[in-house]
């Protein structure tokens, strides 16, 4: 089975590499685009289990390594 | 003072962090390799700088999960002293050691260069013995060495003196909140920061302004 984990900063707390690519479009003359944040995906093969057990187990993931909580967050999509 | 260096691979400040031990303390330093899950006797431990796993994920974040790391939480708890530097410091952080996270440079850029610290604390035993106030020069070089936290931790920090180090004289190279450089556990045992006081020991490296942090933890803990 797949599912993918999206790691997002937390708000409020400074993205200075989406700043850059926030610059970077508005140089390229796409206007309009109110702010970027950057972030991480992370795509999962899992041996198959049930879906619970593969949030659970995936959850587990995020808290110990895939995400830094102090400063990020993460959501979880089974595919 | 019997010490010893945790080694990473891709680890790349571990020699001169060994070779300024050694010459101050007149002692042989232990290396140990992560993959150890029991630690030699000493008194200090210390994880060096460097890009320990490329800086794969985070900086420091593989590092802070390796074998070797449930034992140097346990000698944490017991009270022996903790030193991280550069890369050091984003372990600690990782590992829960220490709170806040290291980010990415405000400036994007790597910075190599010096910059200006100010002891801001002198509560721990890493900083007893140097004065309070004191600016003094120490190298620098990271990409992540933006120090976060959120607002009740940072005045935790700033309440209990655990802000050991600030960038001063306008030097703050990372962008890191209240220019923040380096910060100690609540028990003050644990000390993790950006510089590279190894780097500024002997006359060939340009000055001594590192030793004295080396100094004082050795008479701390020799007394």
């Amino acid at each position: 089975m797949k599912a993918r984990v999206t790691v997002t900063l937390k708000n409020g707390v400074l993205d200075p590499q989406g700043k850059a690519i926030e610059g970077s479009l508005g140089s390229l003359g796409f206007e309009g685009v109110e702010g970027i944040r950057q972030g991480k995906v992370f795509d999962l093969e899992l041996a198959d289990r049930t879906d619970a057990q593969a949030k659970a187990d995936i959850e587990a993931m995020c808290e110990q390594l895939l995400a830094n909580t102090v400063i990020e967050n993460y959501s979880i999509e089974l595919l | 003072m019997k010490s010893a260096v945790i080694l990473f691979p891709g680890s790349n400040r571990d020699r001169d962090m060994i070779k300024a031990l050694e010459q101050i303390s007149g002692q042989s330093v232990a290396t140990v390799w992560h993959t150890e899950t029991e630690l030699p006797e000493a008194e200090l431990y210390v994880l060096p700088g460097g890009f320990s796993y490329g800086d794969y994920l985070r900086s420091g974040a593989i590092a802070a999960r390796s074998h070797i790391m449930p034992a140097l939480k346990a000698a944490a708890d017991q009270g022996r002293h903790v030193l991280g530097v550069c890369n050091g410091f984003q372990m600690l952080t990782e590992a829960g050691l220490l709170p806040g996270a290291l980010m990415r440079n405000a400036s994007l850029h790597f910075v190599c260069k010096e910059v200006m610290l100010e002891t801001t604390s002198t509560n721990s035993a890493f900083t007893s013995h140097m004065e309070k106030g004191k600016v003094w020069r120490c190298p620098v070089a990271h990409h992540d060495g933006n120090y976060f936290a959120d607002a009740e931790t940072l005045k935790e920090l700033e309440g209990e003196g655990r802000v050991a180090f600030r960038y001063a004289d306008g030097t703050n190279p990372n962008g890191s909140l209240n220019d923040i450089a380096g910060i100690t556990s609540a028990k003050g045992n644990v000390l993790g920061m950006m510089p590279h006081p190894e780097n500024l020991i002997e006359d060939l490296q340009g000055g001594l302004e590192g030793r004295a942090l080396f100094e004082s933890v050795m008479q701390s803990l020799a007394a």
